[in-house]
């Protein structure tokens, strides 16, 4: 197994506030890695300095083997990110929107209508494709976001809380779908989340972050571990999060 | 970029912004050569033919304004209207961090947005030409000469050059300014401020630092100099100075007649002829320079700020 992302003391320093601390993780092909952490822990920053979008102060990444300071490029085009309230243009069809993005993307105007036709297929909109967005709902408009980092073929998609706002139903079938990425079609996922138990049902392993620190770091049960030692008993992702942070 | 601009260009048609635009620019059109030409037939009926006589249908004003009036103070709005909200609309639907995160470069978004509009402009314009010019053959009953015919183009291409800088002011503006409501203020702010005020400003300051004294040329001389510098920073100022002698050859100078000595008068009405278009063009080059450094200008500090921007919606 090779690293997809590979992160050395990564940083970010607005003014007097670190962001994001010295932080260092990998992310192995094809698993899911939790980015686990209160509202305001750095989750987002790191996001963006994983797609070249702000510079790190300190600190080196690796995307994909590309450093995405230097080449944004090659990892934008590689690598599909679901940000948090991903927005779209509400005077255009689910389709034309998808076509945009497609194009931006540089693919060729016949391959555009494949990957559109499957990608609308995996997330089931093909019927509502040519409606306009203004009349969509929440939970279509996560899933046409998902669709949208589909359609360039990614090898990492990095989603930032892809769970947030939609119903139960919702949540169990993006939930689902994330790990069909993952185990059928080897794509890794970094996903980031602050719900704990969605969190322990989809990934392969977490790191929790608070304050632009990572405080611990491994696969849940190694994490239970830990706390078995320190309680003497199996802990569940939400008792080892709340132990990370009533120990501060 | 291309897919950028093709996007844009369909919005920018599809508008209902653009719509009413090109409802008003219409209107006006023909309003303009229905005025004017009016005002012609009845002036210039019983005389010969005088040179020039179709570019008058832009140039002089019938009963309110004359279309390069129009243009000179409206024109921004256009450009305003057409730029005011192309990122902080983007930033605050959240598409901006999505456009971010595909395979484009920053500066594709401003350029494909740009030239989006210009492409928009341009079409608008070069119809408003040539629709103004249909009617004005029909009303008049004149045909342009070629030089005319290259006289309008070179009208229409400053034109939109002078559009095409308060559209790169707009569209710094919606960078600078997350909310839409502050960018479209602040745009028109800024060209109330150059339109109307610099006028006065100049003049005012002028006096201040040079004050005239009676009797004394060289300070009345300095003086003018002083305000003239000054207004040059208006675009509008600079965008009257470059149209001028192209659309009115028989204007000597794009200075006031205070400036033109007794010999100059003399030289002027024994030389009663038009100036042809190679020293037409050669009188508003400065001026034209001046507008495209400052379209320039305000696009560079668009990539500058726009490249620094930290793109989290939040």
């Amino acid at each position: 197994m090779s690293a997809v992302i590979e992160t050395h003391e990564l940083s970010k320093v607005y003014g007097q506030n670190k962001a994001v601390d010295r932080l260092t993780f990998e992310v192995e092909q094809g698993e899911i890695f939790g980015f686990l952490g209160p509202n305001g822990a750095g989750k987002t920053t790191t996001i963006l300095m994983l797609l070249g979008l702000t510079e790190p102060t300190g600190g080196s990444a690796s995307v994909l083997g590309f450093d995405p300071v230097r080449e944004p490029l090659k990892v934008k085009e590689c690598v599909g990110c679901m940000p948090e309230n991903v927005g779209f243009y509400h005077d255009m069809t689910a389709r034309e929107n998808l076509e945009y993005v497609a194009r931006l993307n540089s693919l060729s105007e016949s391959e555009i209508k494949t990957r559109i036709g499957s990608a609308l297929d995996k997330v089931k909109l093909t019927h509502e494709a040519d409606k306009l967005l203004g009349a969509y709902s929440r939970g279509m408009r996560q899933r046409l976001g998902i669709a949208e980092v589909l359609i360039k073929n990614p090898k990492l998609v990095v989603l930032d809380e892809p769970t947030l706002g939609l119903d139960p139903e919702g949540i169990n079938s993006m939930l689902d779908f994330i790990r069909s990425l993952s185990r059928e079609e080897n794509i890794s996922v970094l996903l980031c989340s602050h719900l704990l138990h969605q969190a322990q049902e989809v990934c392969d392993r977490v790191g929790i972050l608070n304050e632009g620190k990572l405080v611990a770091k491994g696969t849940i049960e190694e994490l239970a571990e830990e706390g078995i030692q320190a309680q003497g008993k199996k802990l569940s992702l939400e008792d080892i999060y709340m132990r990370y942070f009533q120990e501060q | 970029m291309f897919a950028i601009f093709r996007k844009e260009i369909a919005d920018n048609f599809s508008s209902t912004r653009f719509l009413i635009l090109f409802c008003l620019v219409i209107c006006v059109a023909l309003l303009t050569t229905y005025m004017v030409s009016m005002n012609l037939r009845s002036e210039l009926s019983g005389g010969a033919k005088i040179e020039y006589l179709f570019l008058m249908l832009y140039s002089t004003s019938g009963q309110f304004f004359s279309l390069t009036q129009f243009i000179a103070f409206f024109g921004p709005l256009i450009g305003i209207i057409m730029g005011f909200d192309a990122i902080n609309r983007e930033r605050n639907a959240g598409t901006l961090s999505k456009l971010l995160s595909q395979p484009v470069y920053r500066d594709a978004i401003i350029n494909g947005k740009f030239l989006a509009a210009v492409t928009t402009v341009s079409i608008m314009f070069v119809s408003l030409i040539l629709l103004i010019s249909g009617l004005g053959m029909l009303r008049v009953g004149v045909v342009p000469s070629a030089e005319e015919a290259v006289r309008l183009m070179l009208y229409t291409v400053i034109s939109i050059v002078y559009v095409g800088f308060w559209l790169g002011v707009a569209i710094l503006f919606s960078i600078l300014f997350r909310s839409i409501g502050t960018s479209a203020l602040a745009a028109v702010a800024l060209w109330i401020l150059v339109s109307f005020f610099i006028g006065f400003g100049s003049s005012l300051i002028a006096d201040v630092v040079v004050p005239a004294e009676q009797g004394n040329t060289d300070r009345a001389v300095k003086n003018r100099q002083v305000a003239e510098a000054i207004s040059r920073t208006s675009p509008v100022h600079l965008y009257s100075g470059a149209t001028s002698t192209i659309m009115d050859p028989y204007r000597k100078t794009t200075k006031s007649f205070v400036l033109v000595g007794p010999m100059e008068r003399i030289s002027m009405s024994r030389f009663n002829d038009a100036l042809p278009l190679a020293q037409s063009v050669l009188v508003v080059a400065p001026y034209l320079t001046t507008l495209l450094a400052l379209t320039a200008v305000c696009f560079g500090i668009s990539y500058l700020v726009f490249m620094r921007q930290e793109v989290r919606s939040i």
